[in-house]
């Protein structure tokens, strides 16, 4: 599975070694500040709003419309933004760099 | 602060709890006590993905076992709490007294029982925990006959899951409509026809009074004389705040141990959250009861900053949400004695809409059905303690973030 860096609010990396599940479990898993997912990864509650490295959006994807809907009036959403819990991690995403965005 | 904070209960409050204590800096130990064989795990799903045959059923922790021992959280899992002597300071245990400085009460509810004869029999279940949810998923084969007591949220959300699972599914409700006690007939309307949409055979008004074990299956009586045949029966008739413990330590409580808006009980060392709580709101200037996710963790929150001596009084928003089928509902708010309900969007199967309540001139809350920016746009809103105009929220040529825009100028106009 693939190596993803989170860069927390604070500007800290955090690198994670073959992460499991979704940008938002394997946050949680490894302790990524920035990151709740509250609602359990269903697209429910917006607490793990990241911008993802432009040059990754086609391989990541564009949000879907519920989640577009969640993201609309969050701060600092723009084009990047996803929610971690909706992006599955797949080997594909190998090495790919988010931003956390917090609250 | 230092001293020792002993936490009882582990779910999502209790989980948040622990993260927000050591965020504000409680630097003395943290005891959490938990009488389940495990870590705080995600309980949405349980009437969700845990069902669903294609879904994960591993339990989802909500903060890794790694966050635990980081933060120095001493966790005794499978362990009960029987008595609190707070003149000592101290709770009994299975394995022991604890001695505490400040304790947290996360006891969240207990379900209702409501006086069914024979409501006792083995094959009728109840879903609350994780040992219970697999209970269910070993019963739930495919051609089961299901009769669900309730059709509330777990009611609702445990029919969808099993009619995918394919089983033959009943709901029986007590009250004129389902989720009568948190939405509009409009909105429980739209579920009513998105379960019977999907083959549920769902009756409202009706008033279980017995179920019979007939030997090649269970048969569940009604006030009416039905009799509707059964492999099992799940319960989900609502639920009670867990107070025994607080009550027999002599805490103030009244439908839910009452705390202050800090979450402090009527014994300042003593905080209690999450489900067994009852706060004031100021949002809605009355005491309330809820049970949700949202509200234990924020709570939790709460609890924490006060505890580590930087109070703030609790303001949250409550929101929820639940999924059934393809249907996704949030709620931002509580509306609860609403005089007036306008519906944005169609209430047809298949189409998105959003519900906005009022009382007077006052948004007391918007639900939301597969129309995320509505319940967005509503959140914000509310947070904001905005009330658009009602004119507007009905005009359907104002796109839903022009509301929050409106309702923004509005204050200035």
């Amino acid at each position: 599975m693939p190596k993803i860096t989170y860069i927390t609010p604070g500007g800290e990396r955090i690198v994670v070694e073959n992460a499991i599940g979704t940008l938002m479990t394997a946050a949680v898993a490894n302790q990524v500040k920035g990151i709740e997912g509250e609602c359990g990864g269903v697209c429910s509650c917006a607490t793990c709003h990241i911008h993802i490295d432009p040059a990754w959006m086609d391989k990541v994807g564009p949000a879907s419309k519920v989640e577009q809907g969640m993201l609309e009036l969050e701060d600092h959403a723009s084009e990047c933004s996803r929610l971690g819990c909706q992006v599955k991690l797949t080997p594909e995403l190998d090495g790919l760099i988010v931003k956390v965005v917090g609250r | 602060m230092s001293g020792h904070c002993v936490i009882i209960g582990a779910g999502h409050g209790a989980a948040q709890l622990c993260a927000s204590l050591r965020q504000e800096q409680w630097e003395g130990p943290v005891t959490l006590i938990g009488a389940e064989p495990h870590l705080p795990y995600h309980r949405p799903p349980l009437s969700k993905t845990q069902l669903d045959p294609d879904g994960d059923t591993t339990l989802q922790l909500i903060r890794s076992e790694d966050f635990y021992t980081c933060h120095q959280i001493n966790t005794k899992l499978g362990v009960r709490v029987s008595t609190i002597d707070r003149g000592r300071k101290t709770v009994k245990t299975d394995v022991g007294e604890i001695a505490y400085e400040k304790l947290v009460l996360c006891l969240g509810s207990l379900h209702r029982r409501p006086p069914i004869d024979g409501i006792g029999h083995e094959k009728v279940f109840v879903l609350q925990t994780a040992a219970h949810a697999e209970v269910l998923r070993a019963a739930a084969k495919p051609g089961a006959r299901a009769v669900i007591i309730g059709g509330g949220f777990i009611g609702l959300e445990v029919a969808a899951s099993l009619r995918q699972r394919g089983l033959d599914v009943t709901v029986l409700e007590l009250a004129p409509r389902v989720l009568s006690r948190v939405t509009s007939p409009e909105v429980s309307g739209y579920f009513e026809n998105l379960h019977r949409r999907h083959g549920v055979t769902l009756n409202t008004g009706v008033s279980v009074t017995g179920i019979k074990d007939g030997g090649s299956g269970l048969k569940v009586l009604t006030a009416g004389g039905q009799e509707f045949a059964a492999d099992f029966v799940v319960l989900g008739a609502g639920a009670t705040a867990n107070t025994a413990l607080a009550e027999s330590a002599g805490l103030e409580t009244a439908n839910g141990i009452l705390v202050d808006e800090f979450n402090r009980t009527s014994d300042p060392d003593i905080y209690a959250l999450g489900d067994c709580c009852n706060q004031f709101r100021p949002l809605y200037k009355q005491r309330m009861r809820l049970e949700s996710v949202q509200n234990a963790v924020d709570q939790a929150k709460t609890a924490a900053a006060s505890l580590a001596g930087k109070a703030v009084p609790h303001d949250a928003l409550p929101w929820f949400w639940s999924d059934q089928y393809d249907a996704k509902l949030q709620i931002a708010g509580v509306s609860t004695g609403y005089d007036r309900v306008i519906l944005r969007g169609t209430t047809e199967l298949g189409g998105d809409f959003s519900a906005w309540y009022y009382r007077g001139e006052k948004l007391l809350a918007v639900d939301a059905v597969n129309d995320s920016l509505a319940y967005a746009v509503g959140t914000k809103i509310l947070k904001a303690a905005l009330h658009p105009a009602q004119e507007d929220v009905a005009d359907l040529n104002l796109e839903t973030k022009q509301l929050h825009t409106k309702a923004k100028e509005q204050v200035y106009a």
